[in-house]
Parts: structure tokens; sequence; C-alpha cells
């Protein structure tokens, strides 16, 4: 009897299975990430309803639409804004954006810095895979110089974000950053994000194997294994350290874990305050 | 402190008693980013929400502020945000996803004119197209233009109404003038302001479908936290809620989109009518433009040319049935607007071949004197 | 598993032992799994599933349930569950 009952993925609940099978290609990271954002909300022993899901548009701003929670599926790089409306009207919400590079960094990358430094009780969770996936392999605000996209087919001339620096600078008071592959810890620190007030910020290394490592010449696994192999995990780093660079190395970990007043307790406070 | 309903006679500006209105009609958030003329209403929503349990807050930009208030009217709150020119064009993203995800919201535009940045500081009436196409797409709306301050204040509160009545967008398409004129304005007693909220979902959580409409072609909306675990997409939907890419899909979506407003238009519509009866030449106006038509109407009258005054409340949905119905009988309109030719060709479109057409308008900047009016009535008959 | 000398305590501690739930139809052939199983427990299998990936089969009775293939799968299409340890049964 208890067997029968167990025969089911112990995420089956959280997840929209009438959805499933998902988009994502064979081999793309976001379903990994996704399901370790839904193990941490099980992780966190708050009630299911008190979350709710923000996506913007990519193949990351997916990521709502297969959570069964109350979940939104925004427009292009405003899911940011539209959380900000959700928390500040209704503070007891956990309120998590679950979106991409693109759709954080460069059509929504004002609404970050600005989300961040009202510390506004977000977690803000970034899929970076370097590319614009959805539409087909162009570049990113992630893209590493001289990387091939379908508009910088003769390598990228720009260079790429330091994401946590972006962070960090903006005020956000919690920055992590994991690879796909770091289930564990991602897990873990997406659950502590989730329990943390203010705005925390996780940055989450996933490949897009179609249109990013195929047109790299990269081999996925390979991609996959220097998650392993080209990784240091180093707490508290500086966060000028944290650009992209497989060669030196790139930095994981839980760069910034500080409190500070969130928006919607500042603002109950001028209630408070006014009401006497 | 000052209480929800500020009951009483007050000297105000129309950008205030619209921030007034929306209080008075329950509005709990606002979402906003300063922009001349219409700043005043988010100054005044600062000054009040928190003292009525609301929430202000001032975005980094037009598009963060109205897609802040969708966030917010998930939550359970009636919402509104308030721009002029400039900021409307920034909206009109987050006007898309409010109208196909049924979310309602109030957006007051205090126009001015433009294109661009224009002039910030004087009235046109010229995003009334905009208004209502500005969005990609094909979608219905409401929008009211209030001719007061009085109106102001009671077209917001018809606006919430509406907008949650119909789960759409309702705009409000002020102008720099009304918006910045003060007059006495008449607050009501609270238990006398009828107010609308919309309606929640009853009945089994797993078989609720979010967006399969009751009889009026409107959805009850669950607020987050219901219990429902509703998705809501920008994508072409089902009545579940879930994206589904197929021209039927599409087809049924945007037919009942268009529908729920198309079929409700006797409840939705709402004009005036000033000597209409036996009226040959009839001046179609809204807003502030309407002030100066009464002049005008009443200046012909005693010149003895038999004018009326179809003035606009609600501009969109385009009354279409009363233009036609008044085509058949008088001999002409004249549609006075501040811009050259919006709201005139819908009169056109809708009168054709019965009666002839003319407009009486500029480019922005002023109001249109009741002598151009005259003028140009004495033209067209 | 092979020690380079056997821990004090090899017999006091169990060692836990793991089933591999497939959800063969949700897979799409990645090979996370297969690749990332610190004990080779899975290989892909020659049977198509209803999609037409080769869904992985376990192939050895090593897992230990360390749940990584179940994180790591992006398809929900895999998950462990500890074997219940069967009374007098030796350690492994």
């Amino acid at each position: 009897m208890a067997k029968a009952k167990q025969r089911v993925h112990p995420l089956e609940d959280l997840i929209r299975t009438e959805r499933i099978p998902h988009i994502w290609c064979p081999g793309c990271g976001v379903g990994t990430v996704f399901s370790a954002c839904l193990s941490a909300i099980k992780q966190t022993g708050i009630e299911y309803r008190k979350f709710t899901m923000v996506s913007g548009i990519g193949c990351s701003g997916r990521g709502a639409g297969y959570a069964r929670l109350d979940s939104f599926h925004t427009t292009h790089g405003r899911a940011i804004p539209f959380a900000t409306g959700i928390k500040m009207a209704n503070p007891e919400l956990n309120v998590i954006v679950f979106s991409g590079d693109g759709d954080l960094f460069a059509i929504g990358g004002n609404h970050f810095i600005h989300a961040a430094r009202r510390n506004m009780d977000l977690t803000v969770i970034c899929i970076n895979n370097f590319i614009y996936g959805m539409t087909g392999g162009q570049v990113a605000a992630t893209t590493p110089h001289n990387a091939q996209s379908a508009t910088t087919p003769y390598g990228n001339p720009e260079s790429p974000f330091n994401l946590p620096l972006l962070a960090i600078a903006s005020g956000a008071t919690y920055v992590a950053r994991w690879t796909m592959i770091h289930t564990r810890d991602l897990t873990d620190t997406f659950a502590e994000a989730m329990a943390h007030r203010g705005f925390s910020f996780i940055e989450v290394l996933s490949p897009c194997p179609i249109n990013y490592v195929r047109r790299n010449k990269v081999k996925l696994m390979d991609l996959v294994k220097k998650f392993q192999t080209h990784t240091i995990i180093r707490n508290d780093a500086d966060p000028r350290d944290l650009d992209l660079d497989f060669e030196k190395g790139v930095v994981l970990g839980k760069f910034v874990d500080i409190d500070r007043p969130t928006a919607d307790m500042l603002y109950e406070e001028i209630r408070r305050r006014r009401a006497g | 402190m000052e209480p929800k309903v500020l009951t009483g006679k007050h000297f105000i500006n129309g950008d205030v008693a619209c921030a007034e209105g929306a209080i008075a009609a329950g509005c709990t958030f606002f979402g906003g980013y300063p922009i001349t003329p219409a700043t005043e209403v988010a100054e005044r929503m600062a000054e009040r929400l928190p003292d009525v349990g609301g929430t202000f807050i001032q975005m980094e930009d037009e598009i963060a502020a109205i897609t802040s208030i969708l966030g917010a009217a998930w939550t359970g709150a009636k919402v509104m945000t308030a721009t002029s020119g400039p900021g409307f064009s920034l909206m009109m993203e987050s006007v898309g996803l409010a109208v196909v995800t049924e979310t309602p919201c109030v957006v007051v535009n205090v126009q001015r004119a433009g294109p661009s940045t224009g002039l910030p500081t004087m009235g046109a009436q010229a995003d009334m197209m905009q208004a209502r196409w500005g969005s990609h797409g094909d979608y219905e709306i409401i929008a009211m233009a209030p001719a007061s301050p009085q109106e102001m204040f009671d077209l917001t509160i018809e606006a919430f109404n509406l907008s949650e009545k119909y789960r759409v967008p309702v705009f409000i398409m002020s102008d720099e003038v009304v918006g910045h004129m003060s007059e006495k304005v008449v607050i009501p007693e609270a238990s006398k302001i009828h107010t609308v909220s919309r309606v929640r979902p009853v009945g089994r959580k797993d078989r609720f479908k979010p967006y399969q409409p009751l009889k009026n072609g409107v959805s009850p909306m669950p607020a987050i936290g219901d219990g429902f675990n509703i998705h809501v997409t920008g994508l072409t939907h089902d009545e579940q809620g879930y994206p589904v890419m197929s021209v039927d899909t599409q087809k049924d979506m945007i037919s009942r989109l268009l529908a729920k407003i198309r079929n409700n238009i006797e409840d939705i519509i709402r004009t005036e009518g000033y000597l209409l009866k036996d009226a040959e030449m009839i001046v179609v106006s809204y807003g502030v433009s309407a002030r100066t038509s009464y002049t005008a109407v009443d200046e012909a009258r005693r010149m003895g040319i038999k004018a009326g005054l179809l003035r606009l409340i609600t501009v969109w949905p385009f009354p279409d049935h009363i233009i036609r119905e008044l085509a058949r009988r008088v001999k002409g309109f004249v549609t006075v607007e501040i811009n050259m030719g919006q709201i005139s060709r819908e009169v056109e479109r809708c009168a054709g071949a019965n009666a002839s057409c003319c407009l009486v308008g500029h480019a922005g900047g002023t109001i249109i004197t009741p002598d151009e009016v005259i003028n140009r009535i004495k033209e067209a008959v | 598993m092979k020690y380079w000398r056997a821990p004090l305590d090899i017999n006091e501690i169990p060692i836990v032992r793991g089933i591999v739930h497939i959800i063969a139809d949700r897979c799409k052939g990645c090979g996370y799994c297969i690749e990332f199983c610190p004990r080779e427990v899975l290989a892909f299998s020659k049977e198509f599933n209803k999609k037409g990936y080769h869904p992985p089969m376990v192939v050895s009775d090593g897992c230990l349930n360390c749940h990584y293939c179940e994180q790591l799968c992006p398809e929900f299409a895999i998950y462990t569950e500890e074997v219940p340890p069967v009374a007098g049964s030796p350690s492994p």
C-alpha cells in the first residue's frame, strides 16, 4: 500500500503534469534548475499557496507555466515589476521570479537594478545560458566575448555582464551563483533565498544545447563537465572576480547574505506611523 | 489622517479629483511615474494611499508602473496608474497584457500635445486613437472622457466599476486643461457611492477554469493564494489559461475578448445629449472640448440654427448606433476635438452618406474656442 | 565499493540501498543521469520510448539512493527511493 502511494515522482504535486512534456530541448538545463526550484519550495515547508511564480519571456520564462502554483507568464522583461506589484500589494506571499538572462538583464535590466535597490523581497532566479535560446541563438548581454551567435556571425565584439557584481552593486541582499549540475547546492541556496527577507538573486549557469553549444562547436557533455571541473566554490568572493572565465575558473558560491529592511516592511512602517 | 471618502464640497483640480475618485472606488494600489500634466494624480495617491491601507509605489518607468499594477491586481486589489502621452506610449505593451489576461485596471491619461515630448504643459486630445488601438492585435477596451474636475471624480469611480465588471483596462482620457483646472467638486457620502468589485470564483478548486466565462461573457477572477493554482499568460490561451498555439484557440479567445465588450455596449456606453430633439446640426465632442461646444450650441440657437450637442462620456467603445440613428434625421455633424481628426473619423464612418461631417480641431496646445465651433456650424448649415 | 583501507566502523554503518524508478515516456534522452551517476547504475536502453528517445535502464544494483539522477533530470523522468533494509541481511 505504502509502496503504491510512493510510485510517483517526488515533485509530482508541484508540476502541472498535464503540461508535461515541457518545451525545453533534450539536454537543456532549464528543467534541472526548475526541478531544483520546486524541490526548494518543498524544502522550505511553507504552504504552497503562499508561493507564486512569475516569469518573463524566453525559454526560462516558460517556467511559471509548469509550476502548480498561482503562476504568471508576463511580457518580455517585465517579470520583476509584475512581481513587485504582487509583493507590495500582498507581502504575505513568497514571490519567485524565474526567468532568463536576456529577459532579466537586457530588456529587463532597468527593472532588475531598481528592485535590488529597493530590496524588494523577491527571489530572482536567473538561468544564464549565454544566449537568446527561444528566438534561435542571438547574442545576449551574457554572451562571452568572441562567441558565435546568430547575430554575431564574426564573433561577439561585446563583453558580457558580471551578473553577481551588478546585483551586489545594485543593492541585492542575497547573491549566489551555481551551475545546473550543482543540484544540491542549488536547491539549498534556493530554499535559503526563499526564506531570506529581501532581494535575493541566484545566477545559474546552464547549457543551451542547440543554440549555444552546437553553434560554438562545443560538446554538450563537455560544457556540462566544465561546470564541474572548471569551477571553484568560494563563498564571499570579491564580486570583481566573478566574471565568467572558464580558463581562469568560474567562481561559485554565496557572495552576499545581509539583512536590510525590505521595501514592503518600510512601507508598512509608513502606514503605521501615519496611523499614529 | 483623512477618511477614505472626503465627503463634502471641495475646490480641487481634476488630477486631485481623479485620485479622490480612485480612493472612493476602493483603489488600494497605485504604481506611477512622474510626468506632466498627470503628476498630481500620483502625488495625491502617494499622500492618500498609506492612510487607507493601500500602497503607492513610484516605479522606474511607465512600463514598470503599469506592469506593477497588473501584478497587484492579481492579489485582489483595485489598481490604477496615471500618465501622459510619452508614458502612455510606453504603457501600450502592458495594456495588451491586461487585455489578454483580463486584468482589471484603470489607466489615466492626462493628455498633452504630441508626438514625442511635444508640449508637456499644454493640452490636447490627440491620444484618442492610441487609447483604442495603441497595443498590437485585436482587442476592445473602454475609455471615458471627463469634462470637469467633478467628472474626474465621478468617472474614475465609474472606470473602476466597469473595469471590475468586465475585467478590462479602462482609460480615463483626460487632458491637461481638465487635469489642471480647479473647480468645485462635490463628494457624496461613502454610502451613496456605488462601487463594483470583480466576481470571485466559488466551487471546486480542481475543476475551475479561469477563462471560462459566465453569462455576461466575463469569467470570475481569483486572487493569488485562493488555492486555484491558476496560470496566467500573455500567450494565446484556452479556458484553462494554458497556452495553445492554434488558429481555433486564437479565434475563440479573441472573439470572447471582443464579445464581452461588444455584447454589453448598452451597459457600458454613456453619452449626454443637449438640445438633440429637433437638432439639424449636431456637435459631437468630449472632454474639455465639449465645454466650449455647449456655448457654441447655445450661440447657434440664438442665431436661429437648430444645433445640438452629443457629448461622449465614454468614447470607446464608440457609440456607433447613436451616430447612425442621428445621421438618418440630421443635416450634419461637427466633431470638436483637440487633434487633427481622430474621433471625427469615427463619426464619418457611422454617418456614412446620410449626413455631412466636418472637424473643428487643431494641433494642440490650447482649447478650441466657441467662435471656431460657431463659424463651422454656420458654414456647415 | 573498494576502500584503500577499511573504515573502522564499516560494520556498524548501514549502507543505504536505492531503487531507481524510470518514467520512460517522459525521457528526452539527454543522458545526464547516465553520465553523472556516481555508481554507474544506468545505461541507455535499446528500447525507444513513445517520443522516440532511448530512456535509461538500470544495469547494476549499486544504487545508493543519492538522488542525483532525480535532481539532474530536466524531465522529471527518474527518481530513486530507499530500499528498506531487510532484517538480518549483511551490509554489502
